[in-house]
């Protein structure tokens, strides 16, 4: 039942939440294809020249939802991660009460 | 209601307290916390002090108190914190507690002494059980004759006993013939560790004419005394003889092997093997009662444990407090000197006239007010809130009784400078969380009386992390900068002009504002987003930080410099108004303030979209070098189509500003000793006339009435008078502070230049990571980013806290204290107090609470 210890579960427990929350938003704000995360499109930087700038377009709006929707899955992961990192931390502080 | 402004006022008390009042006033007044005692006896041996009795008393209770806790911890037993402060006992109920305590200890000592010998009851019979156990196992192999004969000889048992007869030699030992030598042994028990030195020494002593078998106890037992479990084995011994006999039971002794008789037939060992178990199991209930009888004692005292410490801490500390007073000439009365606030003496008496009721003396206590020449101690009155910034202030040093203090400002300014160096919305709202969840679970956490110092430390500075935290998500919206990465709010107000050949042919381009590539209007609030993405935003952001820097550096040390102003004005200093604070002021403002509004003209002034060049960017001038040629009467060098000055007779007005700055050094230098000598003088002039005057007949009393009565001013409220110091000490004393000052100012205003030293780095280190760490997880091409992402975003939070909000925070937080303890209060604060501290119960049972957990 116990796989880690306090400390591990209530650290896991803040990542998940800090997780959910940041990339839902980065999430959001790659579908509305913000300007702020260009530099991080995948395909953009590697190419060495594009076409032109229907191609160099075609593939940012590409890498824009495909990071989109990395970011919910992430979000998703984490909260399976959440889900887990709470019974770990439920049945740490239930042990530690009984003691 | 005190403020923050200054320390309280004090004064020096002189309390008169009846003797049979005196405790009940003392615990009154412990409860309170207002009033800090003066030893009144230092140079008396602490044996030689009155109430050395009862603080002996107190000290035996604690011990008895100490040795019930540490049995109750070693149960396990959880003790009852209910947090009631009960009040100090009355003297009569010591006597109480004194025989509850004894009572209890004396029981648990029974108590442990008896499971101590039942223990080893225990073990000795555990050991004998092993012993016939194992035994057997010898006579059963010598049955089968599985080992090898040491002696020719033969049996050693009764020959009537022929069936049972076991022949631990085996048949060749009988058929070898020989007489029927009687063999002896011994059977016991030893450490297994010991065995090898003990055979060695058997085989040695004994010249080889003994023989040891050994076996093992499997399961350890446990040593009576130290109560660890131990391995120990059994072994025999077989010898021939007497003096082999006294040989081996020497050895035995000397390696403290336990001997017990073991009887050779195997039928008295079998039945030897059945009472040792009836009486194994006999022991093991009487075991078990007396546990659970210490057990029943140990939890009723854990019930009431925390309140009997806090009572007989509460007596022990009154009398000391008592042992520090003086006893007056009838013997019936108790003399108290002591600090307190002037604020408070409504509330002090009070609290004598509860306790003097409560004792059920007739006679009232008595609070004097007396003059004294000393310095007070410096009290503060602080809240939850305000209580975090002034230690953060009086850790550099204590303020001088009535000097303004530093704290109130620092609520604001701490957290503003930090904010400036920490500046990233993200990592401010991390830290404003973090410090909302410790500020909004006060309760609970503060009663948690953790050990850890660092929590400690976290927690007692929650409302500055607090505040810290909120003003940094303020500057980090300001300079757009989230974990990063900017807010696209308001839209940018940046367009891109070219047309697409051009943008697909080249692979930078500049966007130059003083065309239509910038809105020209400034964006409303904060850094324009398009910033972010920018090749030279560093060199951007550096033009705007170290002025900002700068700016905000001045005005902190002018408003230090403003703030020695109240404190002259309110010591009565009028020399120093005018020979320190104003030419300070004037050769700040005049050199520094002015370099401060150079800066903002040069910002209004200057700008892109101008038709004239010499308004543009191209002619605006450093600041720093306009400075440097200020200083150094140098003449500004511009380019061939620009302007050399910024406006008409700049030259002029900046050698004017420099000659007038410099002036003031030999005002700071000079002024403030030539007028103490001059008054000096007069003063000695003063007092000779006078003595002259009335020389006959006259007292000194006299003439000093009337030299007081004459020109010499009142003295000052409560300070002692000027001592008077040689000429030498003076100048060498102004001489000091002016090259600090001067100097200073110059090394300061610099030194606020970390702020944007902090801030580029820590933005850069806020950049670096995301790029080398989460960016790896959002590069990839299909579904596996997922997952990548979901590692690589715990990697990056894990390090964002780690490096980015700790280590940042840190670092940032001890710049900020280092610009407030040197930049800002060297031009005001004295910090030579010492602390106030009250009487206060709740402080010494804090203090013993922690102490004794360490």
């Amino acid at each position: 039942m116990k796989i880690c210890g306090p400390k591990l579960s209530l650290c896991g427990l803040i990542i998940s939440v800090w997780g959910i929350f940041q990339l839902v938003l980065m999430g959001i704000f790659y579908y509305v294809k913000s300007i702020a995360l260009s530099e991080d499109l995948p395909g953009v930087e590697s190419e060495g020249g594009f076409e032109s700038p229907e191609d160099f377009y075609k593939i940012a709006d590409r890498g824009y939802i495909q990071n989109a929707y990395n970011c919910w899955i992430a979000a998703c992961l984490y909260i399976f991660t959440l889900v887990i990192s709470g019974h770990q931390f439920y049945v740490n502080s239930r042990s530690s009460m009984n003691m | 209601m005190g403020n923050l402004f200054r320390s309280e006022e004090m004064t020096l008390c002189q309390l008169f307290l009846q003797s049979e009042a005196a405790y009940a006033c003392v615990s009154e007044l412990g409860e309170l916390g207002l009033v800090q005692f003066r030893d009144l006896n230092p140079d008396v041996n602490a044996f030689q002090r009155k109430f050395v009795n009862e603080v002996r008393r107190c000290d035996e209770m604690e011990r008895k108190l100490r040795y019930l806790e540490k049995e109750i911890k070693k149960d396990g037993i959880p003790m009852l914190d209910t947090g009631e402060n009960p009040e100090a006992p009355q003297p009569r109920e010591m006597i109480d507690l004194e025989a509850t305590f004894e009572k209890l200890e004396n029981e648990l000592r029974e108590v442990n002494q008896n499971a101590e010998a039942l223990k080893r009851n225990f073990l000795e019979l555990t050991e004998l059980k092993h012993i016939l156990r194992k035994t057997q196992v010898f006579f059963d192999e010598a049955e089968y004759g599985c080992y090898p004969t040491y002696y020719s000889s033969s049996q050693m048992a009764d020959p009537s006993r022929e069936e049972e007869q076991v022949t631990l030699l085996g048949e060749e030992g009988l058929r070898a013939g020989g007489q029927a030598l009687k063999l002896g042994f011994v059977a016991g028990v030893i450490l297994r560790e010991r065995i090898p030195a003990f055979e060695r020494m058997l085989w040695r002593a004994c010249r080889g004419n003994v023989f040891l078998r050994q076996a093992e106890i499997e399961t350890p037992l446990e040593d009576p005394s130290s109560g660890d479990n131990v391995f120990k084995s059994v072994f025999i011994i077989f010898f021939q003889g007497d003096q082999l006999k006294t040989r081996v039971k020497k050895i035995c002794e000397g390696f403290r092997a336990t001997l017990y008789p073991c009887p050779e037939a195997p039928a008295d060992r079998r039945e030897m093997a059945m009472g040792v178990m009836t009486r194994l199991e006999d022991l093991n209930t009487v075991l078990g009662q007396t546990q659970d009888h210490r057990h029943r004692v140990l939890v009723a005292a854990a019930k009431n444990i925390k309140n009997w410490f806090v009572k007989v801490r509460k007596i022990k500390a009154i009398y000391h407090t008592l042992n520090l007073f003086n006893l007056d000439v009838t013997q019936k009365c108790l003399i108290a000197e002591c600090w307190v606030p002037v604020l408070d003496l409504e509330t002090i008496q009070l609290a004598l006239r509860r306790g003097t009721e409560r004792s059920g003396s007739s006679v009232p206590p008595i609070l004097n007010r007396m003059e004294s020449f000393e310095d007070p101690p410096t009290y503060n009155r602080t809240n939850k809130f305000t209580y975090g910034f002034q230690v953060l202030i009086d850790a550099y040093g204590v303020a001088t009784y009535r000097e303004v203090n530093p704290a109130p400002y620092t609520i604001i300014t701490f957290p503003f400078l930090f904010a400036i160096m920490f500046g990233d919305l993200g990592h401010g709202l991390l830290m404003a969380l973090f410090a909302g969840w410790m500020v909004l679970r006060e309760k609970p956490l503060a009663a948690k009386k953790s050990d850890s110092e660092i929590w400690n430390i976290f927690f007692g500075g929650r409302y500055v992390i607090l505040l810290m935290g909120l003003f940094s998500m303020y500057t980090g919206f300001v300079y757009n900068d989230i974990f990063s990465k900017s807010l696209n709010i308001f839209g940018s107000y940046w367009t891109v002009n070219y047309n697409k050949s051009t943008v697909v042919t080249n692979k930078d381009l500049q966007l130059n504002p003083s065309t239509d590539d910038y809105y020209q209007h400034p964006y409303p609030i904060g850094l324009d987003p398009v910033w972010q993405v920018a090749e030279n935003k560093i060199i951007f952001m550096n033009a705007y930080k170290m002025k900002i820097s700068i700016i905000v550096g001045v005005f902190h040390m002018l408003f230090g410099v403003c703030l020695s102003l109240w404190n002259y004005m309110y010591f009565r200093k009028r020399i120093s108004i005018f020979c320190e604070f104003i030419p300070q002021m004037i050769f700040l403002c005049f050199l520094f303030l002015y370099m401060v509004i150079l800066m903002f003209i040069k910002w209004t002034c200057y700008g892109p979209k101008t038709d004239d060049v010499k308004t543009s960017p191209y002619c605006a001038p450093s600041i720093l070098i306009t400075f440097i040629n200020m200083v150094l009467f140098n003449e500004n060098s511009a380019p061939e189509v620009c302007d050399q000055y910024m406006y008409s007779g700049q030259r002029p007005f900046q050698m004017l500003l420099v000659v007038i700055a410099l002036l003031c050094i030999p005002w700071m230098l000079f002024a403030k000793p030539m007028l103490t000598i001059r008054n000096q003088r007069r003063m000695h002039v003063l007092l000779n006339s006078n003595h002259q005057n009335h020389a006959v007949g006259s007292e000194n009393g006299d003439a000093e009435a009337a030299l007081a009565q004459g020109q010499i001013p009142p003295p000052l409220p409560p300070h002692k008078e000027e001592e008077e110091l040689p000429i030498g000490e003076i100048l060498i004393h102004q001489g000091i502070h002016t090259i600090e000052y001067v100097l200073g100012s110059v090394s300061h205003t610099a030194s606020y230049l970390r702020l944007w030293a902090l801030s580029l780095a820590h933005a850069q280190l806020s950049e670096v990571l995301w790029n080398m760490v989460l960016r790896n997880g959002l590069m990839f091409e299909g579904w596996v980013g997922g997952i990548a992402l979901w590692i690589t975003f715990a990697i990056w939070s894990t390090l964002t806290v780690a490096i980015l909000v700790l280590m940042e925070g840190l670092s940032a937080f001890l710049h900020t204290l280092r610009l407030h303890w040197v930049e800002f209060q060297s031009k005001f604060y004295q910090g030579m107090g010492y602390d106030f501290q009250p009487f206060s119960f709740e402080a010494i049972l804090d203090s013993a609470a922690q102490a004794p957990e360490e």
